[in-house]
């Protein structure tokens, strides 16, 4: 589903990042971990097509992300939800499918009440961003990622700042997707009961490294990882960040 | 044997054989009563001993502050040349030394910013500055997203225009009034001191008309939309742009440009000319109080003058400009906004920066359009 080959990445002329090589597999959730700082989600804003990269490839379903206004191709949850603050939730989560489809409003109308549903927003239809809470926004986002059914999601820290039960929720939320509808799914996370929950395989980042210093099932590279970083981070030693 | 006494604790220096030295420290170590004593602390490292050892087997505690303190005196008897060691240390004092000085230095990344000149400063701030802007690149963003919304104009955000002409024009009104009022008046006054000397009184009707419709009117107001929606559309973009919500309209396949900036540049290029227009009017009205209560002029009297000294040029020339002083305004703040980086302070800068480029870029076109105005011989 997509390929990432010698990919360096920076801001300006620092780079962040450099000669990654990955593949995510149709269908998979996939973790990018690593502690604060690595470049985690400087990756995720380069495979999502926000940022071009320094050099390498990125590609998505054999093309690269797209960059041009257009039918999107996948869903992105970002850190704070990113819910436009002038426009209800339900106006929030219909503005792809208004945009992007001929479907009448009671349609979309139909769309956006299921979707919020979904995340458990059932009723919140015509509050503001404003009024709700931080892990509410973060629902409200993944609502609007999912409105138009896109076969990739990826997801900035979709845990952070989220009380355990909602975290949990969230996470069966994204194995549902994954299982029934086969959506493959990229997260950046550094939430270990998230990952362990959810991820089908990982790559680890290192800011001293400036690259992946581990790749693989989560509980593999757990239990069985020779390098201490890798060890350190998923055993919550102080030296992981 | 030297010393040093606060209130909390006490340090004393002992001067043993084979050139080893101590600093023995007594009593509870917190770094706001033992901060000013410091000074006399430092001293006692002087002469330097070949081994210094900061005995601190006799605290009974210390804080986070005066751990540091104590780290840093460390370092500065190395520096100075001892074999310097903090020893003795026990319970509490341990944890805290533990604590405070068992993280191994981290170097960054980043290279330390190099010492530079104050002209070479100068211009790495000028270059950041403009980079920073990109207003040729949004000129060109502009233009190209001009190019597609012509060709599918359903791509452009069409229902935000009414709203944002509610904000910028209907919420406007009344200190677009009270501005151009006061300035009618004022003007009107003006006129009025120098004009009644040469018994010239009828005059204020035609000096109020043409200065206010041609220049005072259109400038006033684009002055306050550039102060209260320029502002406000480079702060909203501004705060979008930090919290990802420009990120998130990208993903979502939709462009900023359509979606933000169209409906706001129309928005403005439309409300400009009408609140110029009714900014004319109360202008006039202005005028009209003090040439009726100042210098006895006649309600007919006064608008006849002003209607034989205008003609529809020169209201016209007015609305033409306040339509482009509406556009750049809207361009500005808009491409301010999408420049906006680095949070809440990022925000206010936009902000800022915004209303004194609209400011400064209404005073220059004001400039081009009289200079044209007058090669045209108006």
């Amino acid at each position: 589903m997509i390929e990432v080959e010698r990919l360096t990445i920076g801001y300006g002329e620092r780079v962040v990042l450099e000669r990654l090589d990955f593949t995510i597999a149709r269908g998979q959730v996939f973790a990018i971990l690593g502690g604060s700082g690595c470049g985690k989600s400087t990756l995720l804003r380069h495979l999502i097509g926000l940022e071009a990269p320094m050099g390498g490839a990125i590609r998505i379903a054999g093309a690269p992300p797209v960059q041009e206004a257009g039918p999107p191709a996948y869903g992105v949850l970002f850190q704070s939800g990113a819910l436009f603050g002038s426009m209800t939730l339900a106006e929030n989560v219909a503005l792809p499918l208004r945009t992007w489809t001929t479907l009448d409003p009671q349609a979309v109308d139909t769309i956006v009440r299921a979707k919020l549903r979904l995340v458990g927003l059932e009723g919140f239809e015509n509050h503001l961003p404003a009024e709700i809470s931080g892990g509410m926004k973060k629902r409200a986002g993944i609502a609007r990622a999912l409105a138009l059914d896109p076969p990739l999601l990826f997801l900035d820290e979709p845990s952070a700042g989220l009380d355990p039960v909602s975290s949990v929720e969230l996470d069966q939320l994204l194995l549902t997707l994954n299982r029934s509808l086969g959506m493959t799914t990229v997260i950046v996370t550094h939430e270990l009961q998230s990952i362990f929950a959810v991820a089908d395989a990982c790559i680890m980042l290192d800011r001293g490294a400036r690259g992946i210093i581990a790749r693989g099932h989560p509980a593999e590279l757990r239990d069985h990882s020779g390098d201490a970083r890798v060890r350190a981070f998923f055993n919550r030693l102080p030296s992981a960040t | 044997m030297e010393g040093a006494d606060t209130s909390g604790f006490r340090v004393e220096r002992i001067d043993l054989a084979g050139g080893r030295s101590a600093l023995r420290f007594v009593g509870e170590l917190r770094f706001r009563e033992c901060f000013d004593a410091w000074g006399r602390v430092r001293e006692l490292l002087a002469p330097a001993p070949p081994r210094l050892e900061l005995d601190v087997s006799g605290l009974e505690g210390m804080d986070g502050g005066a751990t540091a303190l104590l780290l840093e005196l460390r370092s500065e008897a190395a520096a100075a040349g001892s074999d310097a060691a903090i020893v003795g240390a026990a319970g509490r004092v341990q944890s805290m030394l533990e604590l405070y000085g068992g993280h191994p230095r981290r170097p960054s990344l980043l290279a330390p910013p190099a010492t530079i000149g104050i002209l070479e400063q100068i211009g790495q701030e000028t270059r950041s500055l403009l980079n920073e802007s990109n207003a040729l690149d949004f000129v060109g963003d502009t233009l190209l997203a001009g190019a597609q919304a012509a060709r599918r104009p359903g791509r452009v955000n069409w229902r935000a225009v009414p709203r944002l002409m509610e904000r910028a024009g209907a919420d406007g009104i009344p200190i677009v009034l009270m501005i151009n009022f006061l300035v009618g008046l004022v003007t009107g006054f003006q006129a009025a001191l120098q004009l009644e000397q040469f018994g010239a009184n009828i005059f204020v009707a035609d000096l109020v008309g043409l200065s206010v419709t041609r220049e005072l009117a259109p400038l006033m107001t684009a002055i306050i939309i550039a102060g209260r929606s320029g502002a406000a559309f480079s702060a909203e973009i501004g705060t979008m742009r930090v919290s990802e919500e420009i990120d998130a309209l990208r993903t979502l396949g939709l462009d900023p440009f359509h979606f933000l900036v169209f409906p706001r540049v129309l928005a403005l290029t439309l409300v400009a000319p009408l609140l110029t227009i009714l900014a004319d009017v109360i202008g006039i009205l202005g005028g009209l109080l003090v040439a009726m209560f100042s210098l006895d002029l006649t309600f007919h009297a006064y608008l006849a003058e002003t209607e034989k000294a205008l003609d529809l040029f020169d209201v016209f020339s007015g609305i033409l400009k306040s339509a482009v002083f509406g556009l750049n305004v809207a361009l500005i703040a808009c491409q301010r906004g999408l420049a906006t980086r680095g949070g809440a302070e990022g925000v206010g800068r936009a902000t800022t920066s915004a209303v004194v480029t609209s400011l400064f870029a209404i005073v220059v076109v004001d400039a081009i359009f009289t200079v044209i105005f007058h090669a045209f011989g108006r």
